[in-house]
């Protein structure tokens, strides 16, 4: 199941009609509750888009709040839409203390990862994105590494929720959209 | 008795500890009279220092404002006579002076006491500061979303940690003789607990070991360098981290006065010491920012 969630409207609805600002905690803290409860109403396997396009400053006690403890706090898949540079340096800074990453939908529609990420899993993202689905032999013949390392890749980025695994074949999350 | 302490002729960071010195010597319940009369110029913080100063004393201060028109149509501009009339006595004809005259006042003395209302000051100086900072310091969309953002997070610390409400004041000005170029200040100050007792308040703190040294001047540097919050939380105590990365950015400058000490992240262009302790005591918590122009030169530095 697909979500989206307008966090201008949940800001809106959660916190106060007039605001178009995620800022101060409290506030922050209000707008995940509400994403939480959508999700929690969802059952099974959900991806969930969150759109910042009319959220105008986002300061770093609403990104802890509104991202990174989201994402600490809620199962399911998150990406994350119409970001511009501003958000991203807030939810960069406040993802490194948590080292949590996550996937960013970008304005032409391709997906970058934000946050904390090693080289070697970059890559690999990287490589399941370009292809669309990968499965570890066909990841290791590529990077010219062991079978084992690549699934150990595979797999720390689906334990991190930064792709999904299917049996023995990794997608990226946009896929699921 | 009224103890009578002259405000000085240039009223900013540096020459509040003149007023704050005196004040220190004084019972809270003690008379004061505050004299601006002769006060030239007021920097955003020595306005809200004022007001902090007032709001900390037990009996009401009386002041004197300046006797120059134009001065104290500033005051009135920035809004100051409108939060003083409360907490002063107000002595002369000057507090009834009207606003007037160009102002580069971004956002007038502003109270913050819970969070809608950085919500109202970020709303507020959101257009006005993308006007001012592109134009005049040639400071990008980008960097004045940062600059909202700080301002923000640093209004946000008076709401989570002061215990009682401040004020906010930005302006910008043009510093000839000092930088050669105009500057933005952001003013932020409460009369709250200050710095080292909010990290006292930290659930499970274990006090000093014997020999340790604990003051405000730890409890700032603490704060401000190690990012320690008084919040057990990780994500707590990113805002002045936050605000420490803008300003090694844009060469900006940050300095934050509580209890008896005062800690400054000095950029290339100043020469102020970064922690000076053994001050007058401030009971809350005074911080100042400072972001120059950008120039060619000073992008290429």
């Amino acid at each position: 199941m697909i979500h989206h969630i307008d966090l201008s409207s949940v800001l809106r609805r959660s916190v106060c009609a007039l605001y178009s600002n995620l800022v101060t905690r409290p506030t922050g803290v209000a707008v995940r509750s509400e994403i939480e409860q959508l999700v929690a109403d969802c059952p099974g396997r959900t991806l969930t888009v969150i759109d910042f396009t009319h959220v105008g400053l986002l300061d770093y006690s609403c990104a802890d709040e509104v991202v990174a403890k989201l994402l600490l706090k809620c199962d399911g898949y998150f990406v994350f839409r119409g970001l511009h540079e501003a958000h991203i340096d807030a939810i960069e800074t406040t993802l490194a203390r948590y080292d949590l990453a996550l996937v960013v939908e970008q304005l032409d529609g391709s997906a970058r990862l934000v946050g904390t990420v090693g080289d070697a899993e970059r890559l690999a993202w990287q490589m399941v994105h370009r292809w669309g689905r990968a499965d570890a032999p066909t990841l290791a013949a590529t990077l010219g590494t062991a079978a084992p390392e690549a699934e150990r890749l595979l797999d720390t980025l689906s334990t991190r929720r930064l792709l999904v695994r299917l049996n023995s074949i990794y997608l990226p999350i946009g896929s699921l959209q | 008795m009224t103890h009578v302490i002259p405000v000085p002729t240039s009223l900013d960071d540096a020459s509040f500890e003149q007023v704050l010195g005196p004040l220190a010597a004084l019972a809270p319940e003690e008379k004061v009279l505050l004299d601006a009369r002769h006060t030239r110029f007021a920097s955003p913080y020595g306005l809200i220092g004022l007001l902090t100063v007032a709001q900390s004393r037990a009996t009401k201060p009386e002041l004197v404002p300046p006797e120059d028109h134009d001065v104290a149509s500033y005051w009135a501009r920035t809004g100051f006579y409108q939060h003083a009339d409360g907490l002063f006595d107000l002595r002369g004809p000057g507090s009834r002076t009207r606003a007037g005259g160009d102002s580069q006042v971004l956002l007038e003395i502003t109270p913050v006491v819970q969070s809608s209302d950085v919500h109202s000051v970020v709303d507020r100086i959101q257009e006005r500061a993308q006007k001012i900072l592109s134009k005049e310091l040639s400071i990008d969309a980008q960097a004045s979303i940062r600059f909202v953002m700080t301002l923000s997070e640093v209004c946000q610390n008076i709401v989570e940690h002061a215990g009682r409400g401040g004020w906010v004041a930005v302006q910008t000005y043009k510093w000839q003789k000092r930088l050669g170029r105009r500057v933005v200040q952001i003013a932020v100050a409460d009369a709250g607990i200050g710095f080292r007792r909010s990290l006292e308040s930290l659930p499970g703190r274990q006090p000093p070991a014997p020999g340790d040294r604990w003051d405000d001047g730890t409890a700032l540097e603490e704060a401000v360098i190690r990012g320690v919050s008084r919040f057990r939380d990780r994500g707590r105590g990113q805002g002045l981290a936050g605000a420490r990365n803008f300003l090694g950015k844009w060469s900006g400058k940050l300095s934050i006065r509580s209890g008896t000490a005062r800690i400054a992240i000095v950029p290339s262009w100043d020469e102020d010491t970064p922690l000076l302790e053994d001050l007058a005591l401030f009971p809350g918590a005074q911080v100042q920012i400072t972001i120059p122009e950008r120039t060619a030169a000073s992008a290429a530095a």
